[in-house]
């Protein structure tokens, strides 16, 4: 019965924070014009930033932040370690490194282009890191990938910066996107991520019972009927599809994929049927908080949702970890 | 106790090598393995100082290294060049040292310097000081007087400090240490991330630069403050390093060995964060070279934790072989040796990995 | 409680003195106190073996002894003298602690495995020297595993294993030594086998050991001295004889059993009753 309440709460709290995002912003419109805007729209220019630059917005913070919340609960199971981040497994790096290229040597300058070569190099990336972390008898464990998943990561972050620095007009355009931000952001960008999300997360969520027996152990996990390596593939095709998605769309956004899942577990418990959609709210409330904190707070400029989330995200991480024995997982 | 009445004979496996009240456990592989690391460093060096505007032969800078050689080359050499290599060598020694220790101590490979926030401090402040240049206050006019490598050394400290309080509740624990030092440096790394983009976009190309490790310009004045460090640190690790092996047991043996388990990590830690510091304030965070060293010495020498002395080797041959590439790959650009330490160092880490399969273990 | 007597002829000059003690010690754990007020003696040259139900505390007891677990209330003295003020170096020399399920690093060898139990005596530069080479192969030879230096720890079996914890242990030449449950997971034969040694530790080497152990009739065979615990305190204490007996059982493990005399040994045999209530 907790784990419905606390599954409902967090329902809560991330519709509150999608009408936070619809309703405040870094132009200050009160309520009464948010309203009109969106149920009685005349062309207002309140109802335009309402409409077309906040609600979509408030869509990707919901789309992005699951998918990065359900990727880092994913991740955190697959390779059995608590410091596992997304980003593991190169998704990160890899996306960066082929938008890199695709400013540098394609010329490619829009939000739209950028996503594109940001989904490839994360999948590049992360099946690189997968095959590398396989190699030896009987397929990845824990440790090779993320082994496997730093070197490769290390060595992507280091093609991207050789790339930055010989030209400074890639370095201009690259150093905002590496931030990672939800704004200038419209419904296409969207759309053009959703396929790709949806199916992770329907792969992802479909693999709880089976990430359920693998905690359990390898051997427990193969003589209860799973296959561990098609689990483990599973996984990761999953982890790669939502996080590429998020990163695609919004560039590199740290600290959610890790924060989110130790945060939902104290309530859900270790069971993953529970514990993925309460990662996958708890993510999009949490990116949608940080987004509204991160317009309000240098008004009317905006602060990046990646930056604002690091601050709060740092020190509530810290706090947390202070405050209890961390769950072994 | 008493006296058991039997034949003492050799333990198999153990060879001893001992003088007078010294004694070692004779590992010819280790010696092997080192002198052939130490062979491959002072190629790497030579290589590299032999290369500039007028090259010269290895055979004639090593010459020069070891008291001879022509007058006019000595110059050349030991006043213009042969500090940047130097450089090279020691701070890539000690940051390799410095995960050495940290990877031991966590018992997790991935618990190197720059990926537990020691490193995040020092680009902070680095950082703070190429793009606010004296502003923002007080904090700001003080980094920026005190100087860029003084600054970057000061922030990891500070960095090192407030992980270690944060994380101390009734004595440290390695995974506790990790974790906070991951929170942290996730919000510097942020901090660093802003700064580049409200900065002009030459400052940031400035800031860029260094963040990932640069030996150009380094001269006889960055080698002093690292060679005084590392005169001063690495003894310690030597000596500390005895601990180290009995560290790897888990706390409660080892303190039925009777080893005063907080004290000595506390001091281990102490010395890897000023080791990882001053190297980190004289050439800037050089990716990498933290994690993969002890990681590669391990592999290439055997035994249960990374080796102290192997991973200064691997370390300060890593940096300068990179260093070396960086300068000349490219043609008239140079690229920031940070660069090429990861594209050496990531893809041998990789074949080792799949060399050794499933040992993967620090 | 009165220190018992060597019952053998143990080379130790002070056969009745109290070498370890434990006075009013209270042990907590955070916020939760496992054990309160207990008194225990452990005196020279003699096997002492706490039994319990699971969670009576006799871990925590063990550990409390060996320097891990500081009391929150009342001390431990080692020869007359607060263990927690003593350097843990110089503890290291007198008492050596064999915790539950220990763990060393990966590919280690028996030998290294051995030969890590002389740190106590070693330095940064003298780390192998001629009385830790002829300790760890006294050691070795002793635990019967000499043939297995050069192998793998992790390779070995359960049985063997343990023999090379012990012999760690052994090499450490302390005149204590505390191991916890140092037979659990390990097969009747190889129980037996590891209690012999233990003996033979005593027996031969003169050594004082306290183990936690949880089979009762092993406890009461090769034990000089039990100790049974329940919710943290000490219900019964002295020889085998005494200390096993069926209201003893009852009271402390809740268990409905006979005692009779071991056939082999001589000592209490504990057989329970269970389901099949046949009258007496």
């Amino acid at each position: 019965m907790r784990r419905l309440a606390g599954l409902a709460l967090l329902a809560v709290v991330l519709v509150g924070a999608c009408l936070a995002s619809i309703a405040v912003g870094a132009k200050a419109i009160p309520l009464g014009g948010v309203w009109h805007a969106v149920f009685t729209p005349t062309g207002l220019e309140d109802d335009i930033v309402v409409r077309s630059l906040r609600m979509p917005r408030t869509l990707l913070g919901v789309l992005a932040g699951g998918a990065l919340g359900l990727a880092g609960a994913l991740i955190q199971g697959h390779t059995r370690n608590p410091l596992a981040d997304p980003g593991l497994l190169g998704v990160t790096n890899g996306a960066a490194f082929f938008v890199v290229i695709g400013i540098y040597v394609f010329g490619v300058g829009s939000l739209y282009g950028y996503v594109w070569f940001a989904f490839a190099g994360a999948l590049a990336a992360s099946v690189a890191v997968f095959l590398l972390g396989s190699v030896g008898r009987g397929g990845p464990t824990p440790v090779t990938l993320a082994l496997a998943g730093a070197a490769v990561s290390a060595l992507l972050a280091a093609l991207t910066s050789a790339v930055v620095l010989i030209d400074v007009q890639t370095l201009d355009a690259y150093r905002f996107w590496a931030v990672g931000s939800l704004a200038g952001r419209d419904v296409e960008i969207a759309g053009q991520v959703i396929w790709f999300l949806g199916a992770g997360a329907l792969l992802g969520l479909a693999g709880a019972p089976a990430l359920n027996a693998l905690s359990l152990g390898e051997d427990v996990a193969r003589s209860l009927g799973h296959s561990v390596q098609r689990t483990r593939v599973m996984g990761v095709v999953a982890i790669t599809l939502l996080a590429g998605s998020a990163t695609a769309a919004c560039g590199p956004i740290a600290f959610v994929g890790l924060v989110v899942p130790h945060v939902v577990r104290s309530f859900t418990g270790p069971d993953y049927r529970w514990l993925l959609p309460a990662s996958a709210l708890a993510g999009g409330a949490l990116l949608l908080v940080a987004d509204v904190i991160g317009r309000v707070v240098v008004r009317p400029g905006e602060l990046q949702v990646g930056i604002v989330l690091a601050l709060i995200g740092g020190p509530f991480f810290v706090w947390l970890v202070r405050r209890r024995k961390m769950v072994a997982i | 106790m008493a006296v058991l009445d039997r034949p003492v004979h050799r333990v198999p496996g153990r060879p001893a090598f001992r003088a007078r009240r010294v004694s070692l456990v004779w590992r010819p592989r280790y010696v092997l393995v080192f002198l052939l690391g130490v062979a491959v460093l002072v190629l790497g060096v030579a290589a590299n100082v032999g290369r500039g505007e007028y090259p010269i032969a290895i055979s004639d800078v090593l010459a020069v290294l070891f008291g001879g050689g022509e007058q006019s080359q000595q110059f050349i050499i030991l006043e213009l060049r042969l500090p940047r290599s130097l450089t090279g060598v020691l701070v890539g020694g000690a940051l390799a040292v410095a995960g050495a220790i940290t990877q031991s101590i966590a018992r997790n490979p991935l618990a190197s310097p720059d990926m537990i926030g020691l490193t995040a401090g020092a680009s902070a402040a680095a950082v703070f000081v190429i793009v606010l240049g004296g502003g923002f206050g007080a904090v700001g006019g003080f980094l920026a007087s005190a100087g860029l490598p003084m600054a970057a050394f000061l922030g990891g400290l500070a960095t090192a400090t407030a992980i270690y309080a944060l994380a101390w509740r009734r004595g440290v624990h390695g995974f506790r240490l990790v974790l906070v030092g991951i929170g942290l440096q996730a919000m510097l790394l942020a901090i660093v991330h802003w700064l580049l983009v409200v900065a002009e976009v030459f400052e940031a190309a400035r800031a860029y630069v260094w963040l990932n490790g640069s030996l150009n310009a380094r001269g006889w004045e960055h080698v002093l403050p690292v060679s005084i460090a590392l005169a001063v640190l690495l003894p310690a690790a030597f000596v500390l390093a005895h601990v180290l092996g009995a560290l790897q047991y888990g706390d409660d043996t080892a303190r039925g060995l009777g080893v005063p388990v907080n004290r000595a990590r506390s001091l281990l830690l102490l010395v890897a964060v000023g080791l990882a510091s001053v190297a980190t304030a004289s050439a800037g965070p050089i990716a990498f070279v933290a994690l993969v060293s002890p990681q590669i010495a391990q592999r290439l020498v055997g035994g249960a934790r990374p080796p102290i002395g192997m991973s200064l080797v691997v370390g300060a041959a890593l940096t300068v072989i990179s260093d070396l590439v960086a300068r000349t790959a490219f043609g008239a650009t140079e690229l920031p040796v940070g660069i090429v330490t990861a594209v050496l160092g990531a893809p041998y880490l990789l074949y080792l990995l799949a060399r050794h399969g499933r040992e993967a273990r620090a | 409680m009165t220190p018992m007597t060597s019952t053998d002829a143990a080379p130790v000059e002070t056969a009745t003195a109290v070498r370890l003690q434990a006075e009013r010690v209270r042990l907590a754990y955070g916020e939760r106190t496992v054990v309160d007020g207990l008194d225990l003696d452990v005196v020279a040259g003699t096997i002492t073996a706490v039994i319990g139900p699971n969670g009576c505390g006799k871990s925590t007891l063990l550990r409390a002894l060996g320097r891990l677990l500081k009391p929150t209330a009342g001390q431990v003295l080692l020869d007359g003298r607060r263990i927690d003020k003593m350097p843990t170096r110089e503890v290291a020399k007198v008492l050596g602690l064999l915790p539950q399920a220990p763990t060393a690093p990966e590919g280690l060898t028996v030998a290294d495995l051995v030969a890590r139990g002389r740190h106590p005596h070693q330095t940064w530069y003298r780390q192998w020297s001629a009385d830790d080479e002829e300790a760890v192969a006294q050691a070795l030879e002793w635990t019967g595993i000499a043939d297995l230096a050069e192998r793998p720890v992790d390779e070995l079996s359960g049985g063997q294993r343990q023999r090379a914890w012990i012999s760690m242990a052994l090499a450490q030449g302390t005149d204590l030594l505390l191991l916890d449950e140092p037979t659990t997971f390990l097969d009747l034969a190889h129980q037996v086998e590891v209690l012999e040694l233990v003996r033979r530790l005593h027996q031969e080497a003169g050594r004082t050991v306290v183990m936690v152990l949880h089979d009762l009739n092993l406890a009461a065979r090769y034990a000089d001295r039990l100790i049974a615990m329940r919710d943290g305190r000490i219900v019964a204490a002295g020889e085998p004889s005494e200390v096993v007996t069926e209201p003893m059982l009852a009271e402390v493990f809740g268990l409905a059993a006979r005692v009779i005399p071991d056939p082999v040994a001589g000592t209490p045999l504990v057989v329970p009753i269970g389901g099949h209530a046949q009258s007496p």
